[in-house]
Protein backbone atom coordinates (compact mmCIF):
# COMPACT_ATOMS: atom_id res chain seq x y z
CA UNK A 1 0.00 0.00 0.00
CA UNK A 2 1.96 3.01 -1.17
CA UNK A 3 1.25 6.73 0.37
CA UNK A 4 -0.21 8.78 -2.21
CA UNK A 5 0.39 12.15 -2.26
CA UNK A 6 -1.33 14.32 -0.22
CA UNK A 7 -1.30 12.27 2.95
CA UNK A 8 1.09 14.10 4.86
CA UNK A 9 1.51 18.04 4.58
CA UNK A 10 4.66 19.69 2.82
CA UNK A 11 6.92 20.06 5.74
CA UNK A 12 6.06 16.15 6.74
CA UNK A 13 7.03 14.92 3.13
CA UNK A 14 10.59 17.43 3.25
CA UNK A 15 11.51 15.73 6.21
CA UNK A 16 10.60 12.11 5.34
CA UNK A 17 12.53 12.79 1.93
CA UNK A 18 15.69 13.92 3.44
CA UNK A 19 15.71 11.11 5.76
CA UNK A 20 14.64 8.43 2.88
CA UNK A 21 17.73 10.40 0.80
CA UNK A 22 20.44 10.03 3.67
CA UNK A 23 19.23 6.19 4.27
CA UNK A 24 19.50 5.70 0.42
CA UNK A 25 23.14 7.30 0.38
CA UNK A 26 24.55 5.18 3.37
CA UNK A 27 23.07 2.28 1.78
CA UNK A 28 24.94 2.51 -1.50
CA UNK A 29 28.39 3.34 0.21
CA UNK A 30 28.03 -0.15 2.58
CA UNK A 31 26.71 -2.11 -0.37
CA UNK A 32 29.40 -1.25 -2.70
CA UNK A 33 32.02 -1.53 -0.27
CA UNK A 34 30.43 -5.60 0.15
CA UNK A 35 29.63 -5.84 -3.16
CA UNK A 36 32.10 -3.70 -5.32
CA UNK A 37 31.36 -3.48 -9.07
CA UNK A 38 28.74 -6.58 -8.53
CA UNK A 39 26.24 -4.13 -7.09
CA UNK A 40 24.52 -2.64 -10.27
CA UNK A 41 23.63 -6.04 -11.91
CA UNK A 42 22.88 -7.76 -8.64
CA UNK A 43 21.32 -5.05 -6.43
CA UNK A 44 19.25 -4.29 -10.16
CA UNK A 45 18.25 -8.08 -10.31
CA UNK A 46 17.28 -8.62 -6.82
CA UNK A 47 15.34 -5.10 -6.88
CA UNK A 48 13.35 -6.60 -10.32
CA UNK A 49 12.83 -10.06 -8.03
CA UNK A 50 11.45 -7.98 -4.90
CA UNK A 51 8.81 -6.12 -7.78
CA UNK A 52 7.64 -9.35 -9.57
CA UNK A 53 7.48 -11.24 -5.52
CA UNK A 54 5.25 -8.28 -4.84
CA UNK A 55 3.10 -9.60 -7.56
CA UNK A 56 3.11 -13.20 -6.46
CA UNK A 57 -0.48 -13.68 -4.61
CA UNK A 58 -1.31 -15.41 -1.90
CA UNK A 59 -4.90 -16.39 -0.93
CA UNK A 60 -6.05 -16.07 2.27
CA UNK A 61 -10.25 -17.00 2.46
CA UNK A 62 -12.40 -16.94 -0.10
CA UNK A 63 -11.25 -14.75 -2.95
CA UNK A 64 -8.96 -12.25 -0.99
CA UNK A 65 -5.14 -12.61 -1.13
CA UNK A 66 -2.26 -10.81 0.34
CA UNK A 67 1.32 -10.21 -1.02
CA UNK A 68 4.56 -9.61 0.61
CA UNK A 69 6.15 -6.68 1.53
CA UNK A 70 9.35 -8.57 1.33
CA UNK A 71 11.21 -5.46 3.88
CA UNK A 72 12.74 -8.68 6.34
CA UNK A 73 13.28 -11.30 4.03
CA UNK A 74 15.66 -8.71 1.87
CA UNK A 75 17.41 -7.77 4.45
CA UNK A 76 18.04 -11.79 5.62
CA UNK A 77 18.44 -13.22 1.76
CA UNK A 78 20.80 -10.31 0.44
CA UNK A 79 21.64 -7.92 3.86
CA UNK A 80 20.45 -4.93 5.19
CA UNK A 81 22.41 -2.47 3.09
CA UNK A 82 21.23 -3.77 -0.22
CA UNK A 83 18.08 -4.35 1.36
CA UNK A 84 17.16 -1.06 2.10
CA UNK A 85 18.72 -0.40 -1.48
CA UNK A 86 16.87 -3.05 -3.66
CA UNK A 87 13.45 -2.07 -1.57
CA UNK A 88 14.03 1.79 -2.28
CA UNK A 89 14.32 1.31 -5.77
CA UNK A 90 11.45 -0.55 -6.33
CA UNK A 91 9.57 2.15 -4.61
CA UNK A 92 11.59 4.99 -6.96
CA UNK A 93 10.71 2.63 -10.12
CA UNK A 94 6.91 2.56 -9.11
CA UNK A 95 6.49 5.77 -8.30
CA UNK A 96 8.12 6.96 -11.77
CA UNK A 97 7.16 4.94 -14.39
CA UNK A 98 4.32 2.55 -12.80
CA UNK A 99 2.27 5.90 -10.80
CA UNK A 100 2.15 3.93 -7.37
CA UNK A 101 2.76 6.07 -5.07
CA UNK A 102 3.33 9.62 -4.79
CA UNK A 103 5.99 11.36 -6.20
CA UNK A 104 6.08 14.05 -2.85
CA UNK A 105 5.29 10.70 -0.93
CA UNK A 106 8.13 9.38 -2.25
CA UNK A 107 10.46 9.82 0.82
CA UNK A 108 7.52 8.63 3.18
CA UNK A 109 7.50 5.04 1.50
CA UNK A 110 10.63 4.87 1.69
CA UNK A 111 10.70 5.56 5.06
CA UNK A 112 8.14 3.09 5.94
CA UNK A 113 8.22 -0.16 3.42
CA UNK A 114 12.46 0.06 2.49
CA UNK A 115 13.95 1.64 6.09
CA UNK A 116 11.76 0.68 8.87
CA UNK A 117 10.52 -2.50 7.75
CA UNK A 118 14.46 -3.72 6.75
CA UNK A 119 16.12 -2.21 9.97
CA UNK A 120 13.62 -3.51 12.26
CA UNK A 121 13.41 -7.17 10.23
CA UNK A 122 17.10 -7.27 10.70
CA UNK A 123 17.29 -6.11 14.12
CA UNK A 124 14.76 -8.26 15.35
CA UNK A 125 16.56 -11.42 13.27
CA UNK A 126 19.92 -10.66 14.51
CA UNK A 127 18.66 -10.20 18.05
CA UNK A 128 17.18 -13.84 17.91
CA UNK A 129 19.95 -14.94 16.23
CA UNK A 130 22.47 -14.73 19.18
CA UNK A 131 19.93 -15.52 21.61
CA UNK A 132 18.95 -19.08 20.18
CA UNK A 133 20.90 -21.83 18.80
CA UNK A 134 23.40 -21.29 15.58
CA UNK A 135 22.18 -23.88 13.36
CA UNK A 136 20.40 -23.61 9.99
CA UNK A 137 16.75 -24.73 11.30
CA UNK A 138 16.58 -21.45 13.20
CA UNK A 139 17.88 -19.08 10.64
CA UNK A 140 13.91 -19.54 9.05
CA UNK A 141 12.19 -18.73 13.06
CA UNK A 142 14.65 -15.83 13.27
CA UNK A 143 13.49 -14.11 9.76
CA UNK A 144 9.51 -14.71 10.87
CA UNK A 145 9.96 -13.38 13.83
CA UNK A 146 11.40 -10.44 12.01
CA UNK A 147 9.16 -10.02 9.21
CA UNK A 148 6.24 -10.52 11.83
CA UNK A 149 7.18 -7.61 14.07
CA UNK A 150 8.79 -5.55 11.22
CA UNK A 151 4.94 -4.76 9.55
CA UNK A 152 3.25 -3.90 12.69
CA UNK A 153 6.17 -1.25 13.67
CA UNK A 154 5.80 -0.10 10.16
CA UNK A 155 2.20 0.89 10.52
CA UNK A 156 3.30 2.29 13.91
CA UNK A 157 5.59 4.66 11.93
CA UNK A 158 2.94 5.58 9.92
CA UNK A 159 0.98 6.72 12.47
CA UNK A 160 3.59 8.71 14.13
CA UNK A 161 4.12 10.44 11.15
CA UNK A 162 0.26 11.04 10.75
CA UNK A 163 0.34 11.96 14.27
CA UNK A 164 2.73 15.05 13.29
CA UNK A 165 1.79 15.88 9.37
CA UNK A 166 -1.65 14.21 8.84
CA UNK A 167 -4.42 15.99 7.41
CA UNK A 168 -7.44 15.59 9.67
CA UNK A 169 -8.25 15.98 13.51
CA UNK A 170 -8.59 12.21 14.69
CA UNK A 171 -8.28 10.09 17.34
CA UNK A 172 -4.32 9.04 16.97
CA UNK A 173 -4.94 6.16 19.57
CA UNK A 174 -8.13 5.17 18.08
CA UNK A 175 -5.89 5.06 14.66
CA UNK A 176 -2.98 3.38 16.04
CA UNK A 177 -5.29 0.51 17.64
CA UNK A 178 -6.82 -0.16 14.10
CA UNK A 179 -3.49 0.62 12.15
CA UNK A 180 -1.43 -1.90 14.72
CA UNK A 181 -4.40 -4.26 14.65
CA UNK A 182 -4.49 -4.82 11.12
CA UNK A 183 -0.76 -4.99 10.46
CA UNK A 184 -0.27 -7.89 13.42
CA UNK A 185 -2.89 -10.24 11.07
CA UNK A 186 -0.71 -8.65 8.03
CA UNK A 187 2.08 -9.49 9.60
CA UNK A 188 1.16 -13.27 10.40
CA UNK A 189 0.86 -13.72 6.51
CA UNK A 190 4.18 -11.84 6.15
CA UNK A 191 5.67 -13.96 8.94
CA UNK A 192 4.23 -17.48 7.44
CA UNK A 193 5.84 -16.76 4.22
CA UNK A 194 8.78 -15.14 5.60
CA UNK A 195 9.52 -18.68 7.28
CA UNK A 196 8.92 -20.99 3.92
CA UNK A 197 10.14 -18.72 1.61
CA UNK A 198 13.62 -19.02 3.53
CA UNK A 199 13.31 -22.41 3.89
CA UNK A 200 13.15 -23.27 0.66
CA UNK A 201 16.50 -21.26 -0.30
CA UNK A 202 18.27 -22.59 2.93
CA UNK A 203 18.01 -26.15 1.16
CA UNK A 204 18.69 -25.35 -1.94
CA UNK A 205 21.62 -22.71 -2.13
CA UNK A 206 22.18 -21.57 1.50
CA UNK A 207 25.55 -19.98 0.18
CA UNK A 208 23.45 -17.27 -1.09
CA UNK A 209 21.48 -16.21 2.22
CA UNK A 210 23.04 -13.57 3.97
CA UNK A 211 21.71 -14.14 7.05
CA UNK A 212 23.05 -17.57 7.22
CA UNK A 213 26.26 -16.80 6.48
CA UNK A 214 27.34 -16.67 10.38
CA UNK A 215 26.25 -20.11 10.70
CA UNK A 216 27.40 -21.64 7.66
CA UNK A 217 31.19 -20.51 9.21
CA UNK A 218 30.50 -22.06 11.79
CA UNK A 219 29.21 -25.57 10.93
CA UNK A 220 31.95 -28.04 10.45
CA UNK A 221 32.52 -30.64 7.49
CA UNK A 222 31.38 -33.94 8.54
CA UNK A 223 32.68 -36.83 6.73
CA UNK A 224 30.91 -40.17 6.84
CA UNK A 225 32.02 -42.90 5.81
CA UNK A 226 29.82 -46.01 4.84
CA UNK A 227 28.81 -48.19 7.67
CA UNK A 228 27.95 -50.94 5.50
CA UNK A 229 30.82 -52.40 3.99
CA UNK A 230 30.06 -53.33 0.46
CA UNK A 231 30.96 -57.20 -0.21
CA UNK A 232 33.82 -56.91 -3.03
CA UNK B 1 -0.23 -2.81 -4.17
CA UNK B 2 1.73 -5.17 -6.75
CA UNK B 3 -1.16 -6.64 -8.84
CA UNK B 4 -1.75 -4.09 -12.02
CA UNK B 5 1.74 -4.09 -12.65
CA UNK B 6 2.34 -6.14 -15.79
CA UNK B 7 4.10 -4.05 -18.13
CA UNK B 8 5.55 -0.23 -18.27
CA UNK B 9 3.22 2.86 -18.90
CA UNK B 10 4.80 4.09 -21.42
CA UNK B 11 2.23 5.32 -24.56
CA UNK B 12 3.99 5.90 -27.81
CA UNK B 13 4.16 9.39 -29.33
CA UNK B 14 6.22 12.59 -30.67
CA UNK B 15 4.07 15.37 -28.78
CA UNK B 16 6.15 18.16 -27.21
CA UNK B 17 5.36 16.72 -24.10
CA UNK B 18 7.21 13.40 -25.25
CA UNK B 19 9.38 15.28 -26.50
CA UNK B 20 10.41 17.12 -23.79
CA UNK B 21 13.65 16.34 -22.03
CA UNK B 22 13.05 14.26 -19.11
CA UNK B 23 14.79 16.00 -16.33
CA UNK B 24 12.41 18.80 -17.05
CA UNK B 25 9.48 16.76 -17.09
CA UNK B 26 10.71 14.92 -13.60
CA UNK B 27 11.52 18.40 -11.91
CA UNK B 28 7.97 19.88 -13.32
CA UNK B 29 5.89 17.19 -11.68
CA UNK B 30 8.05 17.76 -8.09
CA UNK B 31 7.25 20.93 -8.55
CA UNK B 32 4.19 20.85 -9.13
CA UNK B 33 3.39 18.20 -6.44
CA UNK B 34 4.73 20.00 -3.93
CA UNK B 35 2.87 23.18 -5.04
CA UNK B 36 -0.69 21.31 -4.68
CA UNK B 37 0.41 19.31 -1.27
CA UNK B 38 1.50 23.02 0.10
CA UNK B 39 -2.11 24.17 -1.26
CA UNK B 40 -4.41 25.08 2.11
CA UNK B 41 -7.51 22.07 1.54
CA UNK B 42 -10.31 24.97 1.30
CA UNK B 43 -8.70 26.78 -1.28
CA UNK B 44 -11.07 24.95 -4.03
CA UNK B 45 -10.28 26.90 -6.87
CA UNK B 46 -6.46 26.44 -6.92
CA UNK B 47 -7.45 22.94 -6.92
CA UNK B 48 -10.00 23.82 -10.02
CA UNK B 49 -6.84 25.49 -11.67
CA UNK B 50 -4.46 22.15 -11.10
CA UNK B 51 -6.59 19.90 -12.75
CA UNK B 52 -6.95 22.29 -15.77
CA UNK B 53 -3.21 22.56 -16.42
CA UNK B 54 -2.83 18.83 -16.10
CA UNK B 55 -6.53 18.34 -18.67
CA UNK B 56 -4.03 20.63 -20.72
CA UNK B 57 -0.48 18.82 -20.29
CA UNK B 58 -2.61 15.36 -21.32
CA UNK B 59 -4.50 17.09 -24.32
CA UNK B 60 -0.96 18.60 -25.29
CA UNK B 61 0.40 15.19 -25.26
CA UNK B 62 -2.33 13.31 -27.42
CA UNK B 63 -2.04 10.39 -24.78
CA UNK B 64 -5.92 9.41 -24.93
CA UNK B 65 -7.71 10.55 -21.79
CA UNK B 66 -9.24 6.48 -20.98
CA UNK B 67 -5.75 5.90 -21.26
CA UNK B 68 -5.00 7.70 -18.16
CA UNK B 69 -8.34 6.92 -16.70
CA UNK B 70 -8.28 3.16 -16.79
CA UNK B 71 -5.21 3.02 -14.14
CA UNK B 72 -6.19 5.44 -12.06
CA UNK B 73 -7.66 2.26 -9.97
CA UNK B 74 -3.63 2.56 -8.03
CA UNK B 75 -5.53 5.13 -5.84
CA UNK B 76 -8.65 2.99 -4.78
CA UNK B 77 -7.39 2.20 -0.95
CA UNK B 78 -6.91 5.80 -0.03
CA UNK B 79 -10.26 6.76 -1.39
CA UNK B 80 -11.76 4.14 1.03
CA UNK B 81 -9.59 6.00 3.63
CA UNK B 82 -10.96 9.12 2.60
CA UNK B 83 -14.09 8.13 2.10
CA UNK B 84 -14.00 6.88 6.68
CA UNK B 85 -12.53 10.48 7.48
CA UNK B 86 -15.71 12.61 8.04
CA UNK B 87 -16.98 9.76 9.79
CA UNK B 88 -13.93 9.47 12.08
CA UNK B 89 -12.54 12.69 12.55
CA UNK B 90 -13.50 15.12 15.62
CA UNK B 91 -14.67 19.05 15.76
CA UNK B 92 -18.14 19.94 14.90
CA UNK B 93 -20.43 18.15 12.64
CA UNK B 94 -22.74 19.15 10.52
CA UNK B 95 -25.86 17.14 9.31
CA UNK B 96 -25.49 15.65 5.46
CA UNK B 97 -28.02 13.76 3.67
CA UNK B 98 -28.92 12.91 7.45
CA UNK B 99 -25.69 11.56 8.67
CA UNK B 100 -23.83 13.49 11.39
CA UNK B 101 -20.04 14.73 9.21
CA UNK B 102 -17.58 15.99 10.83
CA UNK B 103 -16.44 19.19 8.67
CA UNK B 104 -12.81 19.10 9.51
CA UNK B 105 -12.91 15.76 8.39
CA UNK B 106 -15.04 16.63 5.16
CA UNK B 107 -12.23 19.32 4.09
CA UNK B 108 -9.68 16.91 4.87
CA UNK B 109 -11.16 14.08 2.86
CA UNK B 110 -11.35 16.51 0.12
CA UNK B 111 -8.17 17.68 0.69
CA UNK B 112 -7.03 13.95 0.16
CA UNK B 113 -8.68 13.27 -2.66
CA UNK B 114 -8.15 15.84 -4.90
CA UNK B 115 -4.37 15.88 -3.96
CA UNK B 116 -4.05 12.31 -4.66
CA UNK B 117 -5.66 12.64 -7.54
CA UNK B 118 -4.10 15.39 -8.71
CA UNK B 119 -0.53 13.29 -7.95
CA UNK B 120 -2.06 10.08 -9.30
CA UNK B 121 -2.85 11.78 -12.91
CA UNK B 122 0.57 14.26 -12.83
CA UNK B 123 2.80 10.95 -12.14
CA UNK B 124 0.73 8.79 -14.58
CA UNK B 125 1.26 11.77 -17.49
CA UNK B 126 5.03 11.48 -17.11
CA UNK B 127 5.04 7.30 -16.80
CA UNK B 128 2.93 7.68 -20.03
CA UNK B 129 5.01 10.03 -21.84
CA UNK B 130 8.66 9.17 -20.71
CA UNK B 131 10.61 6.25 -22.17
CA UNK B 132 12.40 4.61 -19.40
CA UNK B 133 15.99 5.02 -21.02
CA UNK B 134 14.85 8.77 -21.00
CA UNK B 135 13.82 8.77 -17.35
CA UNK B 136 17.15 6.74 -16.57
CA UNK B 137 19.17 9.37 -18.44
CA UNK B 138 16.94 12.44 -17.32
CA UNK B 139 17.81 11.32 -13.64
CA UNK B 140 21.64 10.60 -14.34
CA UNK B 141 21.03 14.92 -14.96
CA UNK B 142 19.26 15.62 -12.30
CA UNK B 143 22.28 14.14 -10.12
CA UNK B 144 21.20 11.51 -8.83
CA UNK B 145 24.23 8.84 -7.90
CA UNK B 146 25.30 7.35 -10.90
CA UNK B 147 25.22 3.55 -9.02
CA UNK B 148 21.29 4.30 -8.43
CA UNK B 149 21.07 4.97 -12.02
CA UNK B 150 22.45 1.82 -12.75
CA UNK B 151 20.55 -0.25 -10.53
CA UNK B 152 17.61 1.31 -11.87
CA UNK B 153 18.54 0.80 -15.04
CA UNK B 154 19.23 -2.64 -14.62
CA UNK B 155 15.78 -3.49 -12.71
CA UNK B 156 13.70 -1.95 -15.52
CA UNK B 157 16.31 -4.13 -18.10
CA UNK B 158 15.31 -7.45 -16.44
CA UNK B 159 11.67 -6.43 -15.11
CA UNK B 160 10.27 -7.98 -17.76
CA UNK B 161 12.51 -11.40 -17.70
CA UNK B 162 11.62 -11.76 -14.05
CA UNK B 163 7.90 -11.34 -14.30
CA UNK B 164 7.71 -13.72 -17.25
CA UNK B 165 10.29 -16.10 -15.45
CA UNK B 166 6.92 -16.29 -12.53
CA UNK B 167 3.99 -16.06 -15.22
CA UNK B 168 6.20 -19.22 -16.73
CA UNK B 169 6.67 -21.08 -12.65
CA UNK B 170 2.89 -20.20 -12.87
CA UNK B 171 2.22 -21.88 -16.05
CA UNK B 172 4.08 -25.08 -14.55
CA UNK B 173 2.05 -25.24 -11.58
CA UNK B 174 -1.65 -24.70 -13.46
CA UNK B 175 -0.44 -27.46 -15.75
CA UNK B 176 0.27 -29.68 -12.99
CA UNK B 177 -3.25 -29.59 -11.52
CA UNK B 178 -2.02 -26.85 -8.62
CA UNK B 179 -4.22 -24.43 -7.99
CA UNK B 180 -3.59 -22.31 -4.93
CA UNK B 181 -7.01 -21.63 -3.11
CA UNK B 182 -6.00 -21.23 0.90
CA UNK B 183 -3.21 -21.10 2.68
CA UNK B 184 -2.47 -24.72 2.75
CA UNK B 185 -1.00 -24.27 -0.55
CA UNK B 186 1.32 -21.89 0.51
CA UNK B 187 4.38 -23.51 0.50
CA UNK B 188 4.24 -24.69 -3.12
CA UNK B 189 3.86 -20.74 -3.64
CA UNK B 190 6.99 -20.16 -1.39
CA UNK B 191 9.04 -22.38 -3.04
CA UNK B 192 8.18 -20.72 -6.49
CA UNK B 193 9.40 -17.54 -4.06
CA UNK B 194 12.58 -18.99 -3.14
CA UNK B 195 13.33 -20.56 -6.74
CA UNK B 196 12.80 -17.28 -8.18
CA UNK B 197 15.02 -15.01 -6.03
CA UNK B 198 17.69 -18.38 -6.35
CA UNK B 199 17.24 -17.64 -10.28
CA UNK B 200 17.23 -13.70 -10.55
CA UNK B 201 20.61 -13.77 -8.17
CA UNK B 202 22.30 -15.82 -10.25
CA UNK B 203 21.20 -14.07 -13.46
CA UNK B 204 22.80 -11.51 -11.73
CA UNK B 205 25.98 -13.03 -10.99
CA UNK B 206 25.99 -13.85 -14.66
CA UNK B 207 25.19 -10.92 -15.76
CA UNK B 208 28.11 -9.62 -14.08
CA UNK B 209 30.52 -11.76 -15.34
CA UNK B 210 29.48 -10.92 -19.28
CA UNK B 211 29.85 -7.25 -18.50
CA UNK B 212 33.55 -8.02 -17.18
CA UNK B 213 34.16 -10.26 -19.97
CA UNK B 214 32.76 -7.29 -22.59
CA UNK B 215 35.62 -4.60 -20.59
CA UNK B 216 33.03 -3.25 -17.46
CA UNK B 217 35.01 -0.76 -15.64
CA UNK B 218 32.35 0.14 -13.08
CA UNK B 219 30.69 2.81 -15.76
CA UNK B 220 27.73 2.44 -17.93
CA UNK B 221 26.65 3.70 -21.37
CA UNK B 222 23.27 4.11 -20.55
Amino acid sequence: MHVPDGFFDAPTSVVTGVVAAAAVGVSLRKARNELDDRTAPLVGLVAAFVFAAQMLNFPVVSGTSGHLMGGAIAAVLVGPWTGVLCLSTVLLVQGLLFADGGITALGTNVVLMAVTTVVVGWAVFRGLQVVLPKNTAMVPVCASVGAFVSVPVASLVFVALYAVGGGADISIGGLATAMVGVHALIGIGEAAITFLAVGSILAVRPDLVYGARRVLEQRELVIRSSTTEVAA
Amino acid sequence: MGGAHGHLLHFHGHSAVHRAPAHLKVLALLVFMVTVVATPDDWFAAFGAYLLVLVAVIGLSRVPPTYILKRMVVEVPFVLFAVLLPFVARGPRVEVLGLSLSESGLLAAFGLLATATLGVIASLTLAATTEPQALLKGLERLRLPTTLVQIMAFMIRYLSVVTEELRRMHVARVSRGFEARNPRHWPVLAKSFGALFIRSYERGERVHLAMLSRGYTGKMPL
